[in-house]
């Protein structure tokens, strides 16, 4: 009852006029777009299966009341008349200060269709919460709101709270205890903005990457592993229009969450709210189902537990059992059940053994059968006598659909589970397949189909599944992890050993390294140049006229004339190249042509010596990369440079030595020129002797 | 205290042209009328740390310092002086030294850091935690974006603001990632998230170059990976990757120190994994991955790797470009002048008629001034003759400098010897040792220098 309270302050504590203008709205969607609840989904829409006896989707709606939400619209679309329906006979429909609205679609296959068809319906008028409807939560919303609103007074692009909670995942399996993948979180500590979201982790990553520009403006990022997303959020309107500019958003956090924080040209910024003692968890998956149902028996969901819930006085708390009986179950003798989960109307003959798993309304279990852990067994399924069900066997009356998602459709399972489900409604009046030939897959007497696991999946399986996980799969997890790491570790020291060569053969400061921005602009300022050049040598332009041209290249391309020296260079060298040539010497004389006809463009953009010297190091590049025939005649080039005085012997004597300290890799073209560099050397000197 | 101190006092700065020459090696460029090498001493004598190696590049410089520090800390500080060869790295210069390491942590700290970060205090964060590592960090002094990546002064001097991201846990104790801002974005391993469930990345931390290792580990990992040649760039990251996973290197000579001939004990797995689920929340990520079977020995190796971060006041700047160096003279004679234990205006400097000296100033011993000067926010050193009406602000002026009347100096280095004619006006110049120049010129942002043989 103290959230309910709570629930009235978060009313008063609004600012009254915005009140009087909007009354707090929820969009729940009742309609989760997976399929990790078949086979039961098929037959009975996720928010209506039973969690600790009452329907998931009342735990949702009486939280949503407490915390002081006035209207609520429930989007119904997968068995959208059973919601309908559940919710118009419930006591949801005659609330006075909670108006509960269904909006009904038979073709949205995601959140995000959800979302556009809300937007359409025009009937959200300020902010609200998203939630699903298989969220459990105690929390109040009022500090939550307090700080979105408060954000968004001073910034109107602060359009979402997300709210998360601490959870460490587990070290081996990188689940949370909800079976939830682990999440990576980067918020910034003091606003609290979330910065990088990353869920369906790649488990063969071993890294993160964080933007370089997110940590420039960030001074301080913290980087958390321990939080799980709660799936509450507090949304402006912006979020509906959002979705319905972008079109091709479908997954809440797939692409909205993550389309926001990638994209900055908008500049929408997302906030996370976190919460310490209170409860929220959503029901994503059947170990959750499992963990969440312990939780609210032990009551930490209160006062949203079955008791308070129902008001009625058929259910109790009980000690707390490791197995709950529902209504209307007969139940033989020498039963053994160990953490399942048994819905109504269940029948259990004697000597049935049930270690983990979840038996559907209806089900009935033959003498003797034995269910081994996390089995499903979906509306009245029959298992035959003595019959043992394997491991994480799921099974139902209705057959697999066939045209099951396969595993590079995973982006697209949600269009499968929607319709998958909508067919089903209509099956679902009239459940009486022939079954008559699958008999045999539960043993004699048994009724109903044994899903395969397609290949891939298996992992789920046990990740996903109400059993616990086997300690095997934990010793295996655990080797393969410090087999990973051991990968790591390596990997690490190859890439330091990478950079370290680089650092060392970049010590003459070539500068393009340094920024790979403008090294794009860089090439593309390149291309720009060769082509300019190539016009300029076909059309006989004036040589003043093609500097000219170039330097309007450089003020466009803001590059400083140390780049178009290059650039020039690099043109020549490469008409040199691709004139027809035989041999060696035919491409010297090429060369020699074209430096000599166009030495005066070159010249006019060498203006000093570190000019010069990025020529020698572009011409170097060259003879490694893009024209390697070249790589032979380097000597001859370079001395054919100095002859036309396109280089001074300085920047060649500068080249030689601060190639000196480089790697031996590096220093291929020194040795060659070697010969050249010393006569250089020598004719320095003694011109320093005549000086003398 | 059992800790071997050294200093890499190497690398002739290429960014630091033409302040640094073959006779005013690195080390010895003054500042604030004392070799820069000064500072780093001064603050480990303050700590008590008084067995040193210092480490220079160079037999001729090694020659210069050596003869320096004898004459400054006789008998004060037991300093042993070795000469590496150019070039080498900070880490190959450790390699080379290696043979003098025999204390069991060893503090090494870069001879460019003029900074009132504590060495003691370091040294205890890392004896406390048993760390392999400790690294110095420091917040970015807001007035200087001097901060350049590289150990050595190798390159990067043209790159501003360059930052070091750094990884710590909540609770700021242990260093989980440490990296210069070379890649495009920073990569982070999850393994060791998953470790501390959350990590806090600092981008407005700065490496004081001050680090403190485990002696035998240091070794190791100098022997084993010959291709590391920064200690910045390669030993730190190193470790810090490795720490989750450190028997990979560390484990033979682990075992030997420990115990004597204890053998590895390949962990139980089964028992293991129920320990860890059972102590979802033990206190240190560390303990939680060493933990083992029976709770006694170590099987599953880790390192610990820590971090110092200096109060946000203490003052630390790496003189490693002209920049910081304009920045030390004036902090250290204006907001940061506990760095130096003497006065600031040495004895009977001679003043001319209405010549004034501000606030923020530091005249050496043996200088003279004419008339109607004015000096501001500058240094000068010992000997200087300037003559009259010579403005000198936001400047350094060295050793023996002749400058001549009607000269005006800002933001500017002059070093030793150099000569001033009249009515010189220099603005953000540096001018070499021994330059003289000529009568009535003027420089803007112009460095100029003797031409070396």
């Amino acid at each position: 009852m103290g959230a309910q309270k709570k629930g009235a302050t978060a009313r008063v504590s609004e600012d009254p006029e915005e009140l009087a203008r909007h009354p707090l709205q929820a969009i729940l969607l009742a309609d989760s777009f997976t399929t990790k609840f078949r086979p039961i989904t098929l037959e009975r829409p996720k928010v209506l299966l039973p969690l600790v006896n009452i329907p998931m989707i009342n735990y949702t709606l009486a939280w949503l009341e407490s915390a002081g939400v006035e209207e609520v619209f429930v989007f119904c679309c997968a068995h959208s008349k059973q919601v309908i329906d559940y919710l118009e006979s419930s006591e949801w429909s005659s609330q006075p200060n909670f108006s509960v609205t269904t909006i009904e679609s038979h073709n949205s296959i995601s959140a995000g269709d959800a979302l556009r068809l809300i937007y359409e319906r025009n009937v959200i008028h300020g902010d609200f919460v998203l939630i699903s409807g298989d969220t459990v939560s105690n929390m109040s919303l009022t500090q939550a709101l307090q700080e979105h609103k408060d954000r968004r007074k001073k910034d109107a692009n602060a359009i979402m709270t997300m709210v998360v909670k601490q959870s460490k995942p587990s070290p081996i399996t990188q689940q949370s205890r909800l079976g939830t993948d682990e999440l990576f979180m980067a918020i910034n500590p003091v606003t609290k903005q979330l910065l990088y979201y990353e869920d369906k982790a790649e488990y063969s990553k071993g890294f993160i990457s964080l933007d370089k520009t997110l940590i420039a403006d960030n001074p301080s990022v913290i980087l958390h592993n321990d939080k799980q997303d709660c799936y509450i959020d507090i949304c402006s309107q912006e979020v509906l229009s959002l979705f319905t500019d972008n079109f091709d958003y479908q997954h809440l956090r797939r692409h909205f969450v993550k389309g926001l924080l990638v994209d900055d040209i908008m500049g929408y910024k997302i906030f996370t709210h976190e919460i310490h003692s209170s409860y929220a968890a959503r029901i994503d998956n059947f170990r959750s189902y499992d963990t969440i149902s312990k939780d609210i028996i032990q009551r930490w969901t209160y006062p949203f537990v079955p008791d308070v819930l129902c008001g009625s006085s058929a259910i109790k708390v009980e000690r707390q059992g490791t197995y709950r009986a529902s209504e209307r179950c007969t139940i033989g003798s020498n039963v053994t059940i160990e953490g399942s989960y048994i819905w109504n109307n269940v029948t259990i003959e004697d000597g049935c053994q049930l270690r983990n798993a979840i038996v559907c309304d209806g089900v009935i279990l033959k003498s003797g059968a034995v269910l081994q852990p996390g089995v499903i067994l979906s509306f009245k399924v029959v298992v035959g006598q003595q019959f043992v069900v394997p491991a994480y066997s799921k099974v139902s009356l209705l057959q697999q659909p066939t045209q099951q998602d396969s595993d590079e459709e995973l982006e697209y399972a949600d269009s499968t589970s929607g319709t998958g489900e909508l067919r089903s409604d209509k099956l679902n009046g009239d459940i009486a397949p022939d079954l008559s030939e699958t008999a045999s897959e539960l043993g004699t007497g048994g009724v109903g189909y044994i899903w395969t696991v397609f290949e891939g999946a298996y992992d789920e399986e046990w990740r996903h599944s109400v059993a616990p996980i086997p300690t095997d799969k934990l010793v295996k997890l655990m080797l393969d992890k410090d087999e990973d790491e051991e990968l790591l570790t390596q990997d690490g020291n190859v890439i330091s050993a990478s950079r370290e060569l680089k650092t060392d053969s970049d010590g003459n400061g070539s500068e393009d390294d340094d920024n790979e921005d403008s090294r794009d602009d860089y090439v593309s300022f390149e291309k720009e140049v060769e082509a300019t050049f190539l016009r300029a040598v076909h059309e006989n332009v004036k040589v003043d006229l093609a500097v000219l041209e170039v330097n309007a290249l450089r003020l466009s391309y803001n590059m400083a004339s140390v780049d178009c020296g290059g650039a020039i260079f690099y043109s020549m060298m490469k008409l040199a190249v691709e004139s027809p040539h035989n041999s060696a010497s035919e491409l010297h004389r090429n060369a020699a042509d074209i430096v000599t006809t166009w030495q005066k463009l070159l010249k006019s953009f060498l203006h000093d010596i570190d000019e010069e010297i990025e020529v020698i190091l572009k011409f170097e590049e060259m003879c490694l990369e893009s024209a390697k025939e070249f790589a032979a005649l380097f000597p001859q080039i370079l001395h054919l440079l100095y002859d036309k005085e396109i280089l001074q012997e300085d920047a060649i004597l500068r080249w030689a030595d601060e190639k000196e300290g480089a790697d031996e890799s590096d220093k291929v073209f020194l040795k060659r020129s070697e010969k050249f560099i010393q006569w250089l050397r020598e004719a320095e000197e003694e011109e320093d002797d005549e000086d003398e | 205290m059992d800790f071997q101190v050294v200093v890499l006092a190497g690398g002739n700065s290429k960014s630091l042209t033409p302040l640094v020459s073959k006779d005013v090696p690195k080390p010895l460029l003054p500042v604030a009328n004392h070799p820069v090498l000064y500072y780093v001493l001064h603050q480990l004598e303050e700590s008590n740390l008084k067995d040193l190696i210092v480490v220079v590049e160079g037999e001729d410089a090694g020659l210069l310092v050596g003869a320096w520090i004898s004459g400054t800390f006789v008998d004060r500080l037991h300093v042993e002086i070795a000469a590496v060869p150019e070039d080498i790295g900070t880490a190959g210069a450790l390699r080379a030294i290696s043979h003098y390491l025999t204390a069991k942590d060893i503090l090494v700290v870069s001879g460019d850091l003029v900074s009132d970060v504590s060495p003691g205090a370091v040294a205890a964060t890392h004896r406390r935690h048993d760390a392999v590592v400790t690294a110095t960090l420091c917040c970015v002094p807001i007035s200087g974006s001097s901060e350049s990546g590289s150990s050595g002064g190798k390159d990067k001097t043209k790159k501003p603001g360059r930052y070091n991201i750094i990884g710590l846990d909540p609770r700021k104790q242990f260093l989980l990632h440490i990296a210069t801002e070379i890649e495009k974005d920073t990569r982070l391993q999850k393994h060791l998230l998953h470790a501390v469930g959350q990590m806090e990345i600092r981008s407005d931390l700065m490496d004081a170059h001050m680090y403190a290792f485990k002696r035998s580990v240091l070794q190791e990992v100098l022997d084993r990976k010959d291709t590391f040649q920064s200690l910045k760039q390669d030993v730190v990251p190193y470790l810090v990757r490795s720490q989750l996973k450190s028997e990979a290197v560390l484990s033979g000579i682990r075992q030997a120190e420990e115990d004597g001939n204890e053998k590895v004990s390949f962990p139980n797995n089964q028992v293991m994994v129920s320990q860890i689920l059972a102590n979802a929340s033990t206190p240190s990520f560390h303990e939680l991955y060493s933990m083992d079977a029976d709770g006694s020995a170590q099987t599953r190796k880790t390192h610990k790797c820590c971090a110092y971060i200096a109060s946000s006041s203490s003052y630390c700047v790496r003189l490693n470009s002209i920049q910081a160096f304009m920045d030390i003279n004036r902090d250290v004679t204006g907001e940061a002048d506990h760095l130096l234990s003497d006065n600031v205006i040495g004895p009977s400097p001679k003043l001319g008629t209405k010549t004034t000296v501000g606030p923020h100033c530091m005249l050496g011993e043996g200088s003279e001034m004419g008339d109607k000067c004015q000096v501001k926010r500058s240094v000068i050193g010992r000997h200087c003759r300037i003559g009259s009406h010579v403005k000198v602000v936001n400047s350094v002026v060295m050793n023996h400098v002749t400058i001549g009347d009607g000269c005006i100096i800002q933001g500017s280095v002059i070093c030793s010897n150099v000569q001033l004619l009249e009515r010189v006006v220099l603005k953000d110049c540096q001018v070499g040792a021994g330059f003289v120049v000529t009568a009535g010129s003027e420089y803007k942002g112009e460095s100029l220098a003797r031409k070396e043989k």
